[in-house]
């Protein structure tokens, strides 16, 4: 039976897996809007965009992402006008450390994929842009649609292990209190005594996840696939 | 929140940096040598001729790269003193500290990430270079150790250290087993005096110099030993 009293473990578990995949999926909406954006800002002949896109990115790289948690959970509604602060720390329970996660996971991984948008587009040989210039096009067209069309395409593959990533860092948010996989996993661990049972199942829910994860996006990687370039490979990158 | 109070920060500053500064940058030299040797034989693993060896080392690469690091620190920290038993022959679960349990479990988890830099590095060496080695008569050993694996390191070096600074990072998480590393020390602090905006604000500070000045540092040194192609 688990903590609440009304189902099996499983279903306990797998409750959890959900909000992994509802505070991962909310997040990767931001991290995409956010990382396209700044990353495309990053390869524009702009210096001050150059420059703001460069402080982004090197604030959200060098601080652990648990200490953002704690940022965006204790510090964050102290910042804000009291009555906005007051408001913030009185949502109820799963929304009060959903939204901090969600915000803190998204803009986190908006940094990386940032710098894999940068990549992408300076990947793309200069006579692309060049050519967009030539045929008439302003900047603006140029990367609507002759520039990040072919890199989003190009960037897929990257993309793909930073949403495996932002799975696996959504069990930060168990350190501000929300319920996901990793966290129920613990807690039926104090309920029960059971920890080789507890911790098992939540692997394996987190393997069969990820394989469901490379598998579909492996469809889609055909699909988008740009015809005559051999698959990137992209060079060994450090990550976690 | 009554203003922002540095006399707190000021106060806590020795225990910050000599409890909990010595803990992080301890375990992360520890799990940085430790997971730099071990990944390094995963990688020569991973390249092994023969299947079951490679195989082995690439299901151990791919498990604990499909977790996430706070289940492998509680994986740990429940399994390490059963593990210590067992290998020590005593009946009873053994005893072990939180940072002897958090050591063994950054070694062998960045072991994987540093396995996947090293693999790339010795495939990126010339097949000529090892042959040329066999030729002169040195054995598979001998070969990597003076042939492939210096020249590996050599291109690996940046991307070995960045992902240094990302398991300096990472060092943080020992939170969830209420070790004391810099930002355990800081929760402390924070939790009794209930100063949490000026601890965090800190320890977020503190992380952003040491990562940003080791990061300009890699920047630098990539620079300087970039081979010219």
């Amino acid at each position: 039976m688990e903590p609440g009293g009304t189902g099996t473990y499983l279903h306990y578990l797998l409750v959890g897996l959900l909000w992994t995949l509802a505070t991962a999926l909310a997040a990767w909406v931001i991290a995409l809007a956010i990382g396209a954006v700044v990353g495309t800002l990053r390869t524009t002949p702009l210096k001050w965009a150059v420059r703001l896109g460069n402080l982004y990115v090197e604030i959200f790289r060098n601080i652990p992402l648990i200490v953002q948690m704690f940022l965006w959970f204790f510090v964050f509604p102290e910042m804000v006008p009291q009555a906005v602060g007051d408001w913030i720390k009185q949502m109820p329970p799963p929304w009060g450390s959903y939204i901090p996660a969600v915000l803190c996971l998204g803009i986190f991984t908006s940094v990386r994929v940032a710098e894999q948008v940068r990549a992408g587009i300076q990947s793309l040989p200069r006579g692309q842009r060049l050519a967009g210039i030539a045929m008439g096009l302003t900047e603006a067209q140029t990367y609507r649609y002759v520039i990040l069309p072919q890199s989003f395409r190009i960037i897929l593959p990257p993309l793909t292990s930073e949403f495996m990533n932002i799975i696996k860092n959504s069990s930060v948010a168990l350190t501000i209190g929300l319920l996901e996989l990793t966290g129920r996993a613990r807690s039926m661990q104090e309920f029960s005594f059971r920890v080789f049972e507890a911790f098992t199942a939540a692997t394996v829910i987190y393997l069969l996840t990820n394989l469901l994860v490379v598998l579909l996006m492996r469809l889609v990687e055909k699909k988008v696939r740009v015809p005559g370039l051999i698959a990137a490979a992209g060079a060994p990158q450090a990550g976690h | 929140m009554g203003g922002f109070d540095f006399d707190v920060i000021e106060r806590s500053l020795p225990y910050l940096f000599r409890e909990g500064m010595t803990f992080t940058l301890t375990l992360t030299a520890l799990a940085m040598t430790g997971g730099i040797v071990f990944g390094t034989l995963l990688a020569m693993l991973r390249l092994s001729a023969f299947k079951p060896l490679s195989m082995l080392a690439g299901a151990y690469v791919n498990l604990m790269r499909s977790i996430p690091l706070v289940l492998v620190i509680f994986w740990f920290f429940f399994l390490v003193p059963y593990i210590g038993a067992w290998i020590l022959r005593e009946p009873n679960p053994i005893r072990v500290g939180a940072f002897w349990s958090a050591a063994i479990t950054f070694t062998l988890f960045e072991a994987a990430y540093y396995c996947e830099i090293m693999r790339a590095g010795i495939q990126s060496i010339p097949r000529g270079q090892v042959w040329s080695g066999y030729a002169l008569g040195l054995d598979y050993w001998q070969t990597m150790a003076r042939i492939v694996l210096p020249q590996a390191f050599r291109n690996m070096l940046p991307v070995l250290l960045t992902q240094t600074i990302i398991l300096f990072q990472d060092t943080s998480l020992v939170y969830v087993i209420s070790a004391t590393d810099f930002l355990g020390a800081a929760a402390k602090v924070a939790n009794r005096d209930y100063r949490l905006v000026e601890m965090y604000s800190f320890v977020a500070v503190v992380y952003f110099v040491v990562s940003y000045g080791l990061s300009t540092l890699v920047k630098g040194l990539q620079e300087r030993i970039a081979i010219i192609k």
